[in-house]
């Protein structure tokens, strides 16, 4: 039996209402999007939604004593909490430049966490 | 930085930048979240990734900057007046002046929210700058007042340090943030929003012990009995920016009521000739890409001022019509038009399969389909320069929403 989910979908400003027509766990269908992104998107974040997590690390020697870091890639929404933990125990050195690696493979995701600010 | 970048590419000798902080950047280094230069950049960059961007093409291009440097006046001639701790009081001559100050948050004394002066009350942007650059949190548990989207965004990054958000407070019926931010921010994370619904007290001593919201009606009045107390140790505000005018108050320069900054025209330039300003100073944008484009649009034309290349002004006003909140510009002077302009407005109310229309009388000479408008979400309608050739003095412009029934 197929049901119905709504989703908005945050690639653009546009936030475009999406409805999608679901079978069980697969997307069938979606409507309402005004791009050819917006189909893709709807069975990603219905299927197995990501973010970039973006946060900050200890630093010292800088400053400021938060460095602004972020996964360089999408990770699952579900361990978003996991990559907090372990990035809470990070404590960073000045300097540091932009784009750095700062922990490599966060909560096994294969995903590195990077330095988002050059700081001396 | 964009429109100091954007002077240099246009010829000018020399571009200082006054800047009052120890980094360039403004705000951007304290908004850590990503989103930012979707247009300009053609990537989602974070605030401190998109300030470095600029930073580099600052440096690059030949900019000069001093930094830790206040502005204390600007003159109706352009001059400056500034300080710093290790030149003293400066005197600068410019021959354009581009302001670039931004904006600032309202607080709690601007929206009046009767009870206690306990610690814990907080704008939103002061939450950022403690938790992304100081490395302090703010407190345990926190209610959120606003929806703006400094608002949303605090409320998912307290939460991911270990706050507890007890939902976000918002006096109008329909968020205040881009809705993208509604979603990432708090229906990922389960925060609840509490749509026409306000603080009317703030409980505490010596720290903030618990506010009473209340629902409010049509004319954002609270409703007597709807009242409840809920208990937090830290408020943030997320109620509104205002364009910083300070200086060009004193420097005599003509502000628009509805958008809080300085009336502009095509080139950027205020109604003091030479004094352009760009960004949040004139308008609050809701993208840093607008930002960057009124900056650039700034330089060019503080640039073409210069090298007397920017023809005598002879404006035809630009008015909002119906359905229309405000307008950026509000002049163009069609003789000065090089580029195709580019007009900023927010509409009054939400709507949906509209049509903004950019009429000289009865002629249509742009517009723009949008299957929505939102009042936070700013709509852009690109003017070609060969549709303004005609247009003579004492005509006026018009911007309005038209919905398939007409106008609104």
């Amino acid at each position: 039996m197929s049901t119905t989910a709504n989703l908005t979908c945050i690639l653009c400003p546009m936030s475009c209402n999406l409805e999608l027509v679901l079978d069980g766990n697969r997307v069938v269908q979606v409507s309402g999007n005004s791009c050819k992104l917006g189909p893709a998107y709807a069975e990603k974040e219905f299927i197995n939604p990501t973010r970039v997590l973006t946060t900050t690390v200890k630093i010292e020697g800088a400053r400021v004593s938060r460095l602004p870091v972020k996964t360089d890639g999408e990770i699952p929404k579900s361990i978003l909490f996991d990559c907090m933990r372990e990035l809470s125990e990070v404590k960073m050195k000045a300097p540091v430049k932009n784009g750095e690696i700062i922990l490599k493979n966060v909560a096994g995701t294969g995903v590195n966490v990077v330095a988002t600010r050059s700081l001396t | 930085m964009a429109a100091a970048v954007a002077a240099k590419r246009s010829g000018v000798k020399r571009v200082l930048i006054l800047e009052r902080d120890h980094d360039l950047g403004g705000i951007l280094p304290q908004c850590i979240h990503d989103g930012f230069g979707t247009f300009v950049m053609k990537e989602r960059l974070t605030g401190p990734e998109y300030a470095e961007r600029y930073k580099a093409m600052t440096a690059e291009s030949g900019v000069e900057c001093l930094l830790n440097t206040t502005v204390l006046e600007i003159g109706h001639d352009r001059s400056i007046l500034a300080v710093n701790p290790s030149q003293g009081l400066l005197e600068i001559k410019a021959q354009a002046v581009i302001l670039a100050m931004g904006c600032r948050e309202r607080t709690r004394f601007q929206i009046l929210i009767p009870g206690t002066r306990p610690a814990g009350v907080f704008t939103a942007g002061a939450v950022q700058r403690l938790v992304n650059i100081e490395g302090f949190l703010p407190g345990h548990r926190a209610v959120i007042l606003g929806s703006g989207d400094i608002g949303l965004i605090m409320a998912r990054r307290l939460k991911l340090e270990g706050v507890e958000v007890v939902g976000v407070f918002e006096i109008m019926p329909q968020p205040n943030g881009l809705t993208r931010n509604v979603v990432q921010c708090l229906q990922d994370f389960q925060i609840p929003l509490f749509l026409e619904h306000t603080i009317t007290m703030i409980h505490g001593k010596k720290r903030v012990e618990g506010v009473t919201v209340s629902r409010v009606d049509r004319e954002r009045k609270p409703i007597p009995g709807s009242q409840r107390f809920v208990a937090c140790d830290t408020v943030v505000l997320s109620v509104g920016l205002i364009p910083e005018n300070e200086l060009s108050e004193k420097a005599g320069i003509v502000i628009d009521q509805s958008t809080g900054g300085p009336m502009v025209d095509e080139q950027m330039e205020t109604s003091v000739p030479g004094i352009f300003g760009c960004g949040n100073v004139i308008n609050v944008y809701d993208l840093v890409d607008y930002v960057a484009y009124t900056g650039e649009t700034a330089g060019k034309g503080a640039a073409r001022f210069i090298t007397g290349q920017l023809p005598g002004r002879n404006p035809v006003q630009v008015t909002t019509g119906p359905g229309v909140r405000l307008v950026v510009p509000q002049q163009i002077t069609p003789l000065r038009v090089t580029e195709t302009v580019n007009l900023y407005q927010r509409v009054e109310e939400a709507g949906s399969n509209v049509r903004i229309v950019v009429k000289n009388g009865d002629e249509v000479i742009a517009s723009r389909r949008e299957r929505a408008v939102k009042p936070p979400e700013m709509v852009t309608v690109k003017i070609p320069p060969e549709k303004l050739k005609s247009i003579s003095e004492g005509q006026v412009i018009q911007v309005e929403v038209e919905t398939k029934g007409g106008p609104v």
